[in-house]
């Protein structure tokens, strides 16, 4: 049983949805979803816990060997990343039946739950898989869902959205198909273990080249790098509140994997960050997203699309770290990928809250919500404390590594422009914070209640978490940190 | 001339793909975008297809008397390929017709606009407060 966790990772969400539709009552389908997807998270669990004593697992899918058969193969980077997205996943879904009731039509919960768990297996099977042409597979998985997912939003302007991030999409994805044709095309293997020993002897030739280029324009709209990012804030504002808090989280953050995993692993830094330019460019783009993203968040009127706009230029803050190719720069990296998860999962599922109880995420309808809805605010506040990056939250630790990597490289101006787009944040979080708290609620307005138990619960779970892993750093920081090492350790 | 007629179905890839990205860039029609999709998906398909035949090689069925066969490989690979391209044309296709319900036109520019209209319509209730 041990020895099969890499598959059932991803087979236990697979298997639970179709097996959705025969239990039918939405209810019991919750329940189910749930089940499957906190199995997903044990699994993770123990798969990093071995990852972390014994090193590499490898599985042979079917008994297969590679680089013939496909292979799963976990290492530390990977089994880290599942581990975010079946923990969000988890404690995202503990809230999904109360807020899904008000958003979406009865007759399409169960729907709802199956086209969930087949975005969380794309998900995990991108992370967990050993094989170039499997990525891509998993990725359209994942995407088709999440399309899928997005349309579910009320408004008609959701389906706009979600047609849009199936244009963009699917480019992405297709770019990402040429870029494996062209590696298959060099090498003649889809393995990446072998691929990592086979490209550096044609690493001269064009077509490698072209087919990295590929590979990573296709993973930047993904990852919604500015100025790929414009499918992002529509999608992120108008799906359902369980979608936008669950994809925050988690969807770009596998792009970010794809990025390490091709540039690190794969390519190898030599040729990534030798032959080509990547790393002005990511450093620039990095820099321009945080900047711009973040002024254009200040000036939003739906808070969604506040954070939509803050989750692209936290995006920017990852490439800052990635860009610097060092062992420090990376953990950085890695680290924010989980805080940011930990923050925008708690901050999208409390902009749930307030949608479920005020029907809107207006700036303007959170006047006077201090005072009615105290603990959904207060989880808010302390989330976008952690996403500023006051000492105490996660947010300060990801920050702090990422400017001591940036000294540690050289780079003065570059930690002086991360704080400085801090205060751009804090001005963000402040109307927020004015609007809900110092300005009294429009008279002749309903007076709204506290949100629910089963939204103040894993809304909660995730600000704990923001603090917990702000003042006790060992887990991810020592996590974060083995998993860079590691992935420099094969490549030098 | 070998470049050009040597590679010919390379070339052939390189001009559908641009001509199916720039149907998606410039035409505001839903339908046709999704069309541009598709001619550009299919352009990688050829060029799947085109890495796998090895030249005199014939079909990857054994076979007495006959030691030189296609790569099976890259075939098996853009079946998955295609299957994902027809989901991908069916979800777009069903977007489609819940935006023609939903807005009434399947025109990109017009949606645009009354999206951008209802956005401001949102502004100008914020304003009294």
């Amino acid at each position: 049983m041990l020895a099969h966790l890499p598959i059932l990772q991803v087979i236990v969400p697979l298997m639970a949805a179709p097996a959705c539709l025969i239990l039918r009552r939405p209810q019991l389908v919750w329940m189910f979803t749930l089940l499957a997807s906190a199995l997903a998270f044990i699994i993770s669990i123990l798969l990093l816990q071995q990852v972390m004593q014994t090193g590499t697992i490898s599985y042979e899918l079917g008994g297969w060997s590679p680089p013939w058969g496909i292979e799963y193969r976990i290492d530390k980077l990977n089994a880290f990343i599942a581990l975010i997205i079946s923990g969000v996943s988890t404690v995202v879904l503990l809230a999904a039946q109360t807020s899904i009731e008000k958003e979406i039509p009865q007759d399409k919960h169960t729907l709802f739950y199956i086209l969930y768990l087949l975005s969380l297996t794309g998900m995990l099977g991108i992370v967990t898989t050993g094989d170039a042409f499997n990525v891509f597979v998993f990725l359209e998985i994942s995407s088709l869902s999440a399309y899928s997912l997005i349309a579910l939003g009320r408004d008609r302007r959701a389906l706009w959205a979600s047609f849009q991030y199936l244009i963009m999409g699917t480019i992405g994805a297709t770019f990402i198909l040429i870029g494996i044709g062209l590696m298959y095309q060099m090498t003649g293997t889809l393995n990446m273990a072998d691929l990592a020993t086979r490209l550096p002897e044609v690493a001269e030739t064009r077509t490698v080249t072209t087919a990295y280029v590929f590979f990573i324009v296709g993973v930047c709209l993904k990852l919604a790098l500015f100025p790929l990012h414009l499918w992002l804030p529509n999608a992120y504002a108008h799906a359902p509140s369980i979608v936008t808090a669950f994809f925050a989280a988690t969807s770009t953050k596998v792009a970010a994997y794809l990025l390490i995993r091709f540039t690190f692993s794969i390519f190898g830094v030599s040729f990534s960050f030798t032959t080509l330019p990547m790393e002005t460019l990511f450093l620039g783009l990095g820099l321009l997203g945080i900047f711009v993203a973040s002024t254009v968040a200040i000036y939003q009127d739906n808070i969604k699309h506040v954070f939509a706009y803050s989750s692209v230029a936290q995006i920017g803050y990852m490439i800052v770290g990635f860009s610097m190719s060092t062992n420090a720069g990376l953990s950085a990296m890695l680290l924010h990928v989980f805080n940011h998860a930990l923050m925008k999962g708690a901050l999208f599922l409390a902009l749930g809250a307030v949608l479920y109880r005020v029907g809107s995420t207006q700036l303007r309808d959170f006047q006077g919500l201090g005072r009615q809805m105290p603990l959904t605010m207060a989880a808010i506040v302390l989330a976008g404390l952690s996403l500023i990056g006051v000492p105490l939250t996660v947010g300060f630790v990801s920050k702090w590594y990422l400017v001591v990597a940036a000294i540690e490289k050289g780079w003065w101006p570059v930690a002086g422009l991360v704080l400085l787009a801090s205060l751009l944040a804090v001005v963000y979080v402040w109307r927020i914070v004015e609007t809900a708290y110092f300005k009294a609620p429009v008279v002749g307005k309903e007076l709204v209640q506290e949100a629910p138990m089963t939204f103040l619960i894993p809304v909660w779970i995730l600000v704990s978490a923001n603090v917990y892993f702000g003042i006790d750093t060992r887990i991810s920081v020592d996590i974060a940190t083995a998993a860079a090492q590691s992935l420099f350790g094969v490549v030098p | 001339m070998s470049m050009i007629l040597g590679l010919y179905n390379y070339w052939i890839v390189i001009v559908l793909m641009m001509i199916g990205f720039y149907i998606i860039i410039a035409h505001g029609h839903l339908i046709k975008k999704i069309v541009g999709l598709n001619i550009f998906q299919t352009s990688v398909f050829i060029f799947y297809i085109s890495l796998g035949k090895v030249e005199g090689g014939t079909a990857p069925i054994w076979q007495e008397g006959i030691l030189l066969y296609s790569n099976p490989l890259p075939h098996v690979l853009i079946l998955t390929a295609i299957v994902v391209g027809i989901a991908t044309t069916a979800l777009g296709l069903a977007l489609t017709i819940r935006l023609k319900e939903a807005y009434g036109t399947i025109d990109e520019d017009e949606i645009q606009a009354m999206d951008n209209q209802a956005m401001d319509n949102q502004d100008k209730e914020s304003k009294p407060c």
